[in-house]
């Protein structure tokens, strides 16, 4: 088989279907990460809108341009759209189309899962789109504080906008953090260490975990800030035993790591591009790296700067403060080690370059504020001014918006294939740069004088005209320059002006493949040796395209990469892809479904909406596996290992650890908010506490061992080559006992609406019961599959995936139950 | 504050327009990990940072409230969109969006809501703090001299916030004492 013969053979298995139709059933990586970025660029232009719209009201003293009904819709949706409908899916977007390229494989870890998450963002966002378009859209803020966001204040259905459509979206960044996690941790070309990874897979590992930690609270929040709305549950309402700081703590738990999680794929970017345009490799790979995973972990220490004003005592003031002047020293690590890089190579002033420089420049000076908001003395005065907003700008489009253009027009080669045509791009960062600081200097400046963010109007005699009218004029010079960069990269895509291969000289495995980029990335896996394989060996995408790596037969005629140690990156196991589908589209329409019955509150179409995940789940995993033991596989260069239905730990079996990773921080929470309001609102104990049965609290702990104890005499069982039929239905006997135990807590519940003890109570009992209803259907999954003959002593890998769920519930209910029924025990 | 930032940001910018020097003309030093990384990522940073908490955690303390005979208390009540304040003084003794304090004295205002959040902000006397529900926040002020001062809501609340304002009128002492017994 020659390079064309292999092109064409391995096109035909991984293309996505012709035509429009194609994007509906496509579940290929460099599809989906386009139609992200698309999608993510399209919102960029509607915040950006909201944008002009702000500084055109604020241009002027008493503007009658809109009123505060409006005017609260339209910053509130500003910060909603950028953060949740811009930066995060533009970092999922751009990941997705990088990562496995320069990983060295051919696709996500879960190429279904990726198309999946688009659909719920697309649908989600699209809720958010109607409500603005029909002026309904949330107006407390971009961080919905109640009670004003409550059901007393804020009667209409804007909030319920927000907290549904926002959960919706969020789905899209869990499933893109497990995929990403176990993606770099998992599926990379041979010979690729931990220590050989690209210095951009190390940041968007950190910034997975950061997701998959980060959200959950988030997620929580909304949740239960839902449940108030709709149902009176008075988690936050303190006359009822709720406190409203619930709600900022849980909102700052998720809202400080975001910050970071937007920012470290920009500095992943800059440490990719960098030393590039200074041909050399980065100086200190490891100390960046090791910055990188500290900000990460400081990054959840510091929510409660956000919370100065809320009148935290003064100890507290003083940790928090520390830890936040703290994260100064790993960004500085980082800055540092760019700027040695540049003092070590010969640094060339092109394109991505310039915006890297903007990037300094701005963050920086974002950087300064930001250590001077973390003094607290010095926050009093500056809080909910227009300082801090013009900080926070500073640091997300200084700290994101430059390195993603830097990166945009880096990678534009890689993904059109065209150079550029006109030079618009020089005037284009000219006039960003112009305007963006023009804009926000002023508003620092007019902050310090006392404007209060989020005014809709102020008076002549406030003396901020002439300021406010400085930075709406910078406004509009930013929105120009971006305007042209839209128009360039149009024009890269439509006018044909071939670029070279390897346009910038770089190392890393992304500018390895085909040109034209095509849709299996690499018509055979390279062994990898260093960090920077192309410059080690510049022929090797032709190397490649001869078959002379790993899996260059396309022997299955099926899509197939590698998984590999995730500490050695010697392969381990082979991995056949499921094809297009639209399962995806069809699964988050119907969750779609779900979240649209909660906020039309037509709660007759919920359960049907959960039936039908239920079943397209069930659909979705029975699609994998194989009827047969295929026994190893032969991958090239005298190598043979299993395929992924014949290991202990397939793929199913890492996303399960680092999806439970995310429901283990939701869980958390939701015991945090517990322990919160016990000891901090006012309103507690509750009138009466719940009384525990014996008999209750046996079938917990019967129920849950057995629902373990089952499935590892199953899978002792199947290994011995016996069957583990008993086994797993014993296990489902433990499973089905817990659905009864947390059906009758929630029976015998007070009402729900009385107290925030009895809402707690409820929503504890209501996470036990979906856990065990889940793992009795896994269960159940799992008999279905033995009887239809997927299961074998080889083919184990679905009982230890179900193991981690069964073992999960076990925990769930070891501390749902105590949580529950200890209180009225003690008292 | 502003002068040490600003000079941070100079020194930045220097070292960075520095690499673009002609290739080959910088001291071999400079090219090391140690430099960059241990000397201006690690022990720069954190010295200045030390320093500015020690500078941040002393004014701090100094505006942290201490109980004292000399303090009166005032009551602050936000509500969607005015102030209630009650003097402890006498309990039925309450003004409408105005703040009457002595001037030269230390005031103690215990905020709080009855319905949203909101923040009290005198920015000429103070920071500000939050109105929450179900708590009460002590925040300690003190007029130098006599004389309005402006005050603001700084929590966004609805409909309302733009004019949510009240104002503080700090008494020179006989005023002060003609306030207390009622007359205004």
């Amino acid at each position: 088989m020659n390079a064309l013969a292999r092109h064409r053979r391995l096109t035909a298995i991984w293309s996505s279907e012709p035509g429009w139709k194609g994007w509906l059933s496509t579940v290929n990586h460099s599809d989906v990460g386009r139609m992200f970025i698309v999608t993510a660029a399209f919102y960029f232009l509607v915040g950006g809108l909201l944008a002009m719209l702000i500084r055109a009201q604020l241009a002027t003293p008493h503007s009658a341009f809109a009123g505060p009904e409006i005017y609260s819709q339209i910053f509130t949706m500003h910060g909603t759209i950028m953060m949740f409908l811009f930066a995060i899916p533009m970092i999922e977007g751009l990941a997705i189309y990088l990562l496995p390229k320069m990983l060295g494989a051919r696709d996500l870890a879960y190429p279904r899962l990726t198309a999946y998450g688009y659909w719920c963002y697309f649908f989600g966002g699209a809720m958010l789109l109607i409500s603005l378009v029909f002026g309904i859209a949330p107006d407390g803020g971009w961080f919905m504080y109640p009670p004003l966001t409550g059901r007393i204040h804020s009667p209409g259905i804007n909030t319920d906008f927000w907290l549904i459509g926002i959960t919706f979206v969020e789905i899209s960044a869990i499933c893109a953090a497990v995929e990403f996690t176990v993606s770099i941790l998992k599926y990379r070309a041979p010979g690729m260490t931990l220590g050989k990874m690209p210095v951009f897979a190390w940041y968007m590992l950190v910034v997975s975990l950061m997701i998959l930690t980060g959200f959950p609270p988030l997620i929580l929040g909304s949740i239960l800030l839902e449940l108030e709305r709709a149902f009176g549950m008075p988690f936050f309402q303190v006359e009822l035993g709720g406190d409203s700081l619930l709600w900022q703590h849980l909102f700052w738990l998720f809202g400080h790591p975001e910050v970071y999680i937007i920012f470290l794929p920009a500095a992943g970017m800059v440490s990719t591009i960098l030393p590039v345009m200074a041909s050399t490799t980065l100086l200190g790979y490891r100390w960046v790296v090791a910055a990188a995973v500290a900000l990460a972990i400081l990054s959840f220490g510091l929510w409660v700067h956000h919370m100065f004003t809320t009148g935290i005592p003064h100890m507290g003031l003083a940790f928090f403060s520390a830890a936040s002047t703290l994260v100064a020293v790993p960004t500085a690590i980082q800055v540092f080690a760019w700027i040695g890089t540049m003092w070590k190579g010969t640094p060339r002033l092109r394109l991505p370059m310039l915006h890297i420089l903007g990037f300094f420049v701005t963050f920086v000076i974002g950087g300064l504020t930001g250590v001077m908001v973390a003094v607290v003395p010095f926050d009093w005065q500056v809080h909910d001014t227009a300082f801090a907003t013009a900080h926070l700008h500073y640091v997300l489009f200084g700290g994101f918006v430059f390195p993603v253009l830097a990166g945009i027009y880096y990678w534009l080669p890689l993904v059109t294939g065209n150079r550029r045509f006109f030079r618009l791009g020089e005037v284009a960062f000219a006039l960003i740069f112009t305007g963006f600081h023009v804009t926000f200097l002023a508003m620092h400046w007019v902050g310090l004088m006392g404007q209060r963010r989020r005014i809709s109007t102020y008076a002549p005699e406030d003396g901020w005209t002439v300021i406010n009218l400085i930075s709406s004029i910078g406004g509009f010079v930013l929105a120009f320059g971006l305007a042209v960069v839209l128009i360039e990269v149009v024009l890269n895509l439509v006018v044909r002006h071939p670029a070279p291969r390897n346009p910038w000289n770089s190392g890393t495995l992304e500018w390895a493949i085909p040109r034209p980029s095509a849709a299996y990335n690499f018509a055979s896996l390279p062994r990898v040796s260093s960090r920077e394989p192309l410059w080690d060996e510049p022929g090797l995408p032709a190397r490649l395209a001869r078959g002379e790596g790993y899996l260059g037969e396309a022997a299955s005629g099926r899509r197939e990469t590698l998984m590999v140690d995730s500490a050695t990156g010697e392969p381990e196991q082979l991995v056949i892809y499921p094809a297009n589908t639209r399962l995806p589209i069809a699964l988050a329409a119907v969750t779609g479904l779900f979240f649209v019955s909660l906020l039309v509150k037509v709660y007759l179409i919920t359960p049907i909406a959960i039936a039908a995940v239920a079943a397209l789940g069930w659909r979705w995993a029975w699609q994998l596996g194989s009827k047969q033991d295929l026994g190893d596989r032969l991958i090239g260069h005298g190598v043979a290992v299993p395929t992924i239905a014949e290991v202990s730990r397939p793929p199913g079996w890492w996303g399960s650890m680092f999806l439970l990773v995310a429901n283990a921080t939701l869980f958390g929470s939701l015991l945090f908010g517990y322990a919160f309001l016990w000891t901090i609102a006012p309103g507690w104990p509750p009138p009466a506490f719940i009384a525990p049965s014996l008999p209750t609290l046996l079938a917990a702990a019967g129920g849950a061992v057995l629902a373990v104890a089952g499935l590892a005499i199953a899978g002792r069982s199947n290994q011995n080559g016996g069957t583990p039929v008993p086994g797993l239905w014993m296990a489902v006997a433990g499973a089905l006992g817990l659905v009864a135990v947390f059906s009758m807590m929630l029976w015998a519940a007070p009402p729900a609406t009385g107290h925030a003890y009895n809402a707690t109570i409820l929503v504890l009992g209501a996470y036990g019961l979906v856990h065990a209803a889940l793992t009795s259907l896994m269960l159940i999954f799992l008999l279905a599959r033995h009887r239809a003959g997927y299961m074998s002593q080889r083919r184990r890998g679905e009982l230890a995936i179900v193991t981690v769920w069964s073992v999960y519930l076990f925990g769930v209910t070891g501390l749902v139950v105590p949580a529950v029924y200890l209180p009225g025990l003690v008292t | 504050m502003l002068i040490a930032f600003g000079a941070i940001f100079a020194l930045v910018m220097m070292l960075l327009a520095l690499a673009f020097r002609p290739a080959g003309t910088g001291p071999t030093w400079a090219a090391g990990e140690k430099l960059w990384i241990i000397g201006l990522g690690l022990v720069f940073p954190a010295l200045i940072l030390l320093c500015l908490l020690a500078y941040g955690l002393w004014i701090g303390e100094r505006l942290v409230p201490r109980s004292g005979a000399e303090v009166m208390r005032i009551e602050a009540e936000a509500r969607k969109w005015s102030w209630r304040f009650s003097y402890d003084h006498d309990a039925r003794r309450s003004t409408e969006n105005v703040l009457h304090i002595p001037a030269g004295r230390p005031v103690d205002i215990a905020i709080t809501t009855a319905d949203v959040i909101h923040s009290f902000w005198v920015p000429r006397l103070a920071g500000k703090l939050d109105a929450i529900p179900g708590h009460v926040n002590v925040l300690r002020i003190e007029a130098d001299a006599p004389g309005t001062y402006a005050g603001v809501s700084a929590e966004f609340s609805g409909r309302g916030y733009d004019n949510h304002r009240f104002s503080v009128i700090a008494h020179e002492a006989e005023d002060w004492q003609r306030f207390l017994e009622g007359e205004q």
